[in-house]
Parts: structure tokens; C-alpha cells; sequence
């Protein structure tokens, strides 16, 4: 057996969609350079594909001291099943000591799978990541039961240690492509590809103009506004803010909007640096979802609304008279 | 068709309130319930079976013995039959071990054709045991589904949410699915299905029964632990709006985020 002081190396999964690296994979990138420096380590970035030589450059820009490259002709598209095969294959080899990937679609689809063939623990979904100077394990604090309770989760007696990190809680690592480093080849064959899932095609969701998950500011509306029609009001704020459209989740239920919308732990997570929350209560399930947000700003009738226990910024009031005048003197800004 | 359904107990986190004054959770007579998203896997299981008639479903927990009362529930919607894994032995399960533990009594089950699961569970959230059943069982997944555009005899097809829209995945059978809240609107339970789940006799497997490694099972087959858990603490110096006057309101608004330069 490998002995755990044989694990070297922060490793950084680079998460890719439409031929981009995808900016969650920049985030972990700066909080892994700063793991590594505690630990005295290098970054390491990983980027599985085909046709991927240009986001192992780019990886480099971002601060990478070295990645790794695994590009085969059948990766076009990500298949949970190959892409963990491969991804074994490069622990096994350069044996990391940490590996970070982002809380996403994919990362949740392929770590699980990864964690059971190298057996080690996955903290799923973390907010924060810290080094405890005494032994050098990795402190991975997520949020549990809908944002209720705090956890920090440790992997004492496996390498690497691995956990997936919600986007937008970091800042993105800077770009300068005076950047050197290494990029080394990771050999892949067609025992890696899975020969029965095929990906047939992607359909892009239209009704949402900006992407919820990646929108830095985000206007949400709740069961106050009473019925769709007055959704316009959220919409005419969004646009002169600039932001995307979020909502709770009885708006999606009464089909007011898509699902897309749903912000909250049914929903999906946000981190916005200014997040809206008008006529939402607030319940534990939603604030799940929204809560890590920079900057909340709250509009509610009801001056006990929990929302306003996270919010930095309370209007009580009537949203039908607020929202309308609010949009009117923004669009003067 | 044999599919099996994997749901879990969970605490309904939607009755929890929290204290703001001395900023812990109530969880005094928070319930226990079936975890949300697995219902939509019964229902859409429950749904296939309708299409094809010779369809079997099992729902499998792994948990205390009062987690018969999830399995007794999902019968009555029409879950035809259960199986309550349970050991003291799994106490302290981390997601591998869960996912160890629920592969190894599906392997003791006998033959396949979909393995169904929520999303998530509401109290850990964490959507990885799915996927974890599906490595130790090697075979392909389809997560977070949205839809199933078709199943035959050997293949499924199904679309895949992603972040920015869905992808159309298709693959062979046996597989595992993972199940979003988009996917259908799980039924309520029948009379006759409640009677008819009250008299069923649900077996319990324990860790020798299913031929676990207990190196591999509860707290010894667990890499992660909680090393410490705590009530996230609100500490935002909120300022608060509250003037008759909804117009003043506005302006103290915009001033104040101009002033701290978001705006
Ligand atoms: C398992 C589970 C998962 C869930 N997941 C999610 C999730 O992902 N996302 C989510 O959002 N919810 C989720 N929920 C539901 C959640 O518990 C709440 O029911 C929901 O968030 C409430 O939505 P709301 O705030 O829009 O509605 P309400 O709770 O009805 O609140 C409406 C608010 O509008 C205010 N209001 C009304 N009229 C006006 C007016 N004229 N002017 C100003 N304010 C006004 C009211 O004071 C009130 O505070 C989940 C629940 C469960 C059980
Ligand atoms: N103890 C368990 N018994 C049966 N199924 C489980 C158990 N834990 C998790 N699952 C299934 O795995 C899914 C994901 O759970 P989790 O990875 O814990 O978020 C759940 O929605 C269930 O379908």
C-alpha cells in the first residue's frame, strides 16, 4: 500500500463545456495555489477531451504550475463513466494529495464514481477549504440539510483527499500569459472509453437569457407577486439591473415560470454578488440556495420575514408600490 | 422490467425552524418522511410500470428499523415490494460506505434492469451515492434526469439537466438514473394501496445476510468523518428600510449601495 506522505500535489479538475474552461475551474485554481503554498506543493491542473490544447494553455495563463493532458478522439463529450476511468488512471499515476473539482452538474456526475474506484472520501459541495497546520489535512466545511448546519469534514486515512466546492465562494485566479509551465501527456486508450453511453445531442434552455449559476446579479420574486402577470415587475427590474431572473420555488410550482428559475435546494445554488429576493419568505429551503450571495437585498411586506435575517439590506413595504418606483429611479442611475 | 428504487429517511428540514435569538435549529417534532427527490424516482418507476405491466418494483433503505415506515409508504403508492437493509453495523456511514452497502444487498437481489435514486437527500445533500452504487456496480448512470425520452428491452434514453439547458444521453441497461423534481408530479397514496402496504411482510438484510465486508461498512468502511458541526451564524449588520413613505425608502436604499459602491 501507498503511504499517505506519498500523495503530493494539489490537483485541480478542469471543467469544460462548449470548448471553454468553465470559470468555477479559475476559482479553485486561486484557492488551490494558495492550499499548495501552505502546504508547500505544487498546482496541478488535469483537462480531459479531445481538442483541449488550447485549455491546457489557458490553465497555465490561470496559474497552473503544471497539467496534465488526457485528449482522445471519442471525448467530445462528457460521459461520467470514461471521464472517471481516466481520472483514476492520473490519481493512480501522479498520486495527488488533494484534488478540488467544482460542485457542478459534471463534477457531482464523476468524483462519486472516482472516489469508489481509488477509495477515498468526496465531500461533496464545500464552501470552505482550509489546512490544518498541525497535520496537514485538508478542513472541508459545507453547508448540510438545506444550509441548517455547518459541517468540516476530514479524510484522515486515504489520499487524495477530494471534494467538490460550490462556485462563486472564491475569486477566480488572474490570467497573464507570461505564465510558464509544464504540460505533460496522459496517455488514454480505448479501454477507458465506455463503448455503450452515447451523448446524442445538447439542447440549450432559452428562456433564461443569462445563466443563473454564473449571473452576478440576480432579481428573484416570490408567492407575494401574487400571480404571473406580475412577474413583468421582476423581469423590468432584472433588465435595467442587468441581471437574471430567479424565483422561489411556489412560483415554479403554480407554473409561472420554468424550473430553470427555481432558486433554493430543490433549485439551484446561486452566488451573485447582488442577490433581490421581492415578496419571498424566506424559508430555510430557499435561503439554502442563495444565501452565500455578496450583497441581498429584500423587499417584504412582513417586517418578521426570515429573508431579512440574511439580507444587508431590508425594505418592508409593499413590493407592487416599491418595485415599479425602484426600477424607475435605477434606470436614471 | 425489474427496477429497484433506492429512497432514504430523512428529517423534513422544511419543518425545522431556526432561533434567531439563540441561533440554533428547533428540530422538536421535526418528522421523519420519505427524502423528497426519491419520490420522484417511485413515481417515474411507478409510471414505466404502467407503459409495461410486467414491470417489478422494489424500494430498498438502507437505515434503522423505523425506516420500514418509508418503505411501507412508497408501497402505497404502488411500490410492489421492499427490502429494509439494516445492521447496527452501517452506523456512521460516509457516502462510499452507504454506497458499498446498498450495491452489495442489490447484488444479493439477483438480476436488474434500472436502478432508480433521488437526486439527493435533504439532509446531507450531497448526490453521490448514486453515482457510488454505479461504480461498485459497474455499470453507466444517467444523473439528475429530467425526462425519459425511451426505454426498450436493452437501452434507455433520457435527458440530462444540466446548468445551461439538458443533454440526451442514451445508453444500455441495467443503469442508474438519478432523479430531479422536473422530472414528474409524484402521486399521493391510494387507500387500497395504504391497506395493502399496512399487512406487507418487508424483509430486513443484514450485513452478513448480504455478505458485506465489514471493513468496508460503516464507520471503519468511511474515509470522511465530521470533525465538527455547527449553526451557521447570521451576523449580518443589516440595515432595514421602514419608513411610511415608500419613495424615502428608495432613496435611503440607492444612497446606501452607492455609497458602498455596489451600484
Ligand atoms: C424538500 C423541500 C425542498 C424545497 N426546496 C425549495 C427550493 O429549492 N426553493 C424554494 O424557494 N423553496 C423550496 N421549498 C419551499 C419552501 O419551504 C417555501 O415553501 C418557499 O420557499 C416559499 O416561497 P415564497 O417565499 O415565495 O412564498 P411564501 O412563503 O408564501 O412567502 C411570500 C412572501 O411574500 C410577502 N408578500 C406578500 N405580498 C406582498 C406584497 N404585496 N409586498 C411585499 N411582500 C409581500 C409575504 O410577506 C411573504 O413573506 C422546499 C420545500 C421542501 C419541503
Ligand atoms: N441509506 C440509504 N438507503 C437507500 N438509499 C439511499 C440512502 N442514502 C442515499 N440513498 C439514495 O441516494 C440518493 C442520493 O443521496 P445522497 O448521496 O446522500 O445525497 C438518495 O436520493 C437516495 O435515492
Amino acid at each position: 500500500m501507498t503511504e499517505l506522505n506519498e500523495y503530493k500535489g494539489v490537483m485541480i479538475y478542469g471543467e469544460h463545456a462548449h470548448g471553454k474552461i468553465e470559470p468555477v475551474t479559475f476559482e479553485l485554481i486561486a484557492k488551490g495555489r494558495q492550499l499548495a503554498k501552505t502546504l508547500g506543493v505544487e498546482t496541478i491542473a488535469v483537462v480531459i477531451g479531445n481538442n483541449i490544447d488550447e485549455m491546457a494553455n489557458e490553465l497555465i495563463y490561470r496559474g497552473a504550475d503544471r497539467v496534465i493532458k488526457a485528449s482522445f478522439d471519442k471525448l467530445d463529450h462528457f460521459i461520467s463513466t470514461s471521464y472517471s476511468n481516466i481520472m483514476a488512471g492520473i490519481i493512480e499515476k501522479y498520486k495527488p494529495e488533494i484534488i478540488l473539482a467544482g460542485s457542478t452538474t459534471t463534477g457531482r456526475a464523476l468524483f462519486p464514481r472516482v472516489a469508489v474506484k481509488v477509495r477515498t472520501g468526496l465531500t461533496a459541495d464545500c464552501t470552505e477549504l482550509e489546512i490544518d497546520e498541525k497535520d496537514r489535512k485538508l478542513l472541508q466545511t459545507r453547508p448540510a440539510a438545506g444550509g441548517t448546519i455547518m459541517a468540516t469534514i476530514v479524510c484522515p486515512n486515504t489520499r487524495p483527499q477530494m471534494a467538490t466546492v460550490r462556485h462563486k465562494v472564491f475569486k477566480e485566479a488572474e490570467r497573464d500569459e507570461n505564465r510558464k509551465g509544464t504540460i505533460e501527456i496522459f496517455e488514454v486508450n480505448s479501454g477507458m472509453i465506455d463503448a455503450v453511453t452515447v451523448f446524442k445531442q445538447f439542447v440549450k434552455d432559452e428562456t433564461q437569457t443569462i445563466n443563473l449559476t454564473e449571473a452576478d446579479i440576480i432579481v428573484s420574486g416570490g408567492r407575494g407577486l401574487k400571480c404571473p402577470e406580475h412577474f413583468k415587475l421582476i423581469e423590468e427590474l432584472a433588465n435595467v439591473m442587468g441581471g437574471a431572473v430567479g424565483a422561489s420555488r411556489p412560483v415554479i410550482d403554480e407554473g409561472w415560470l420554468p424550473y430553470s428559475h427555481q432558486v433554493g435546494q430543490t433549485g439551484k445554488t446561486v452566488s451573485a454578488k447582488i442577490y433581490v429576493a421581492i415578496g419571498i419568505s424566506g424559508a430555510i429551503q430557499h435561503l439554502a440556495g442563495m444565501k452565500s450571495s455578496d450583497t441581498i437585498i429584500a423587499i417584504n411586506k412582513d417586517p418578521n420575514a426570515p429573508i431579512f435575517q440574511v439580507a444587508d439590506y431590508c425594505i418592508v413595504g409593499d413590493l407592487f408600490q416599491i418595485v415599479p418606483m425602484l426600477t424607475k429611479k435605477l434606470k436614471k442611475i | 422490467m425489474k427496477i429497484i428504487v433506492c429512497i432514504k429517511q430523512t428529517p423534513d428540514t422544511s419543518e425545522m425552524k431556526f432561533d434567531a435569538e439563540s441561533k440554533t435549529i428547533i428540530r422538536d417534532g421535526v418528522e421523519n418522511i420519505v427524502n423528497p427527490f426519491d419520490l420522484y424516482a417511485v413515481e417515474e418507476a411507478l409510471r414505466i410500470k404502467q407503459e409495461r405491466p410486467d414491470t417489478v418494483i422494489t424500494a430498498i433503505t438502507m437505515g434503522p428499523p423505523s425506516a420500514e415506515n418509508v418503505l411501507r409508504e412508497v408501497m402505497s403508492m404502488g411500490v410492489d415490494d421492499a427490502i429494509l437493509i439494516t445492521d447496527k453495523a452501517f452506523a456512521a456511514s460516509d457516502t462510499l460506505a452507504t454506497s458499498y452497502t446498498l450495491a452489495t444487498a442489490i447484488k444479493k437481489m439477483g438480476d436488474y434492469d434500472l436502478l432508480m435514486f433521488g437526486k439527493q437527500a435533504i439532509d446531507g445533500d450531497t448526490a453521490q451515492v448514486g453515482p457510488g452504487v454505479a461504480e461498485f456496480l459497474n455499470i453507466p448512470q444517467i444523473t439528475f434526469i429530467r425526462k425519459i425520452v425511451e426505454i426498450t428491452d436493452t437501452n434507455i434514453t433520457a435527458q440530462r439537466a444540466i446548468e445551461d439547458g439538458y443533454e440526451i444521453i442514451e445508453t444500455t441497461l441495467p443503469c442508474v438514473l438519478t432523479c430531479i423534481k422536473e422530472l414528474n408530479e409524484p402521486r399521493l397514496p391510494s387507500l387500497r394501496g395504504k391497506m395493502k402496504a399496512k399487512k406487507a411482510e418487508i424483509p430486513s438484510w443484514n450485513a452478513e445476510f448480504i455478505g458485506a465486508d465489514t471493513e468496508q461498512i460503516g464507520f471503519k468502511g468511511s474515509p470522511t468523518f465530521v470533525k465538527k458541526a455547527f449553526t451557521p451564524s447570521i451576523d449580518k449588520q443589516n440595515m432595514v428600510f421602514s419608513d411610511e413613505d415608500p419613495e424615502k425608502n428608495i432613496d435611503m436604499l440607492i444612497d446606501a449601495l452607492k455609497s458602498k459602491k455596489i451600484i
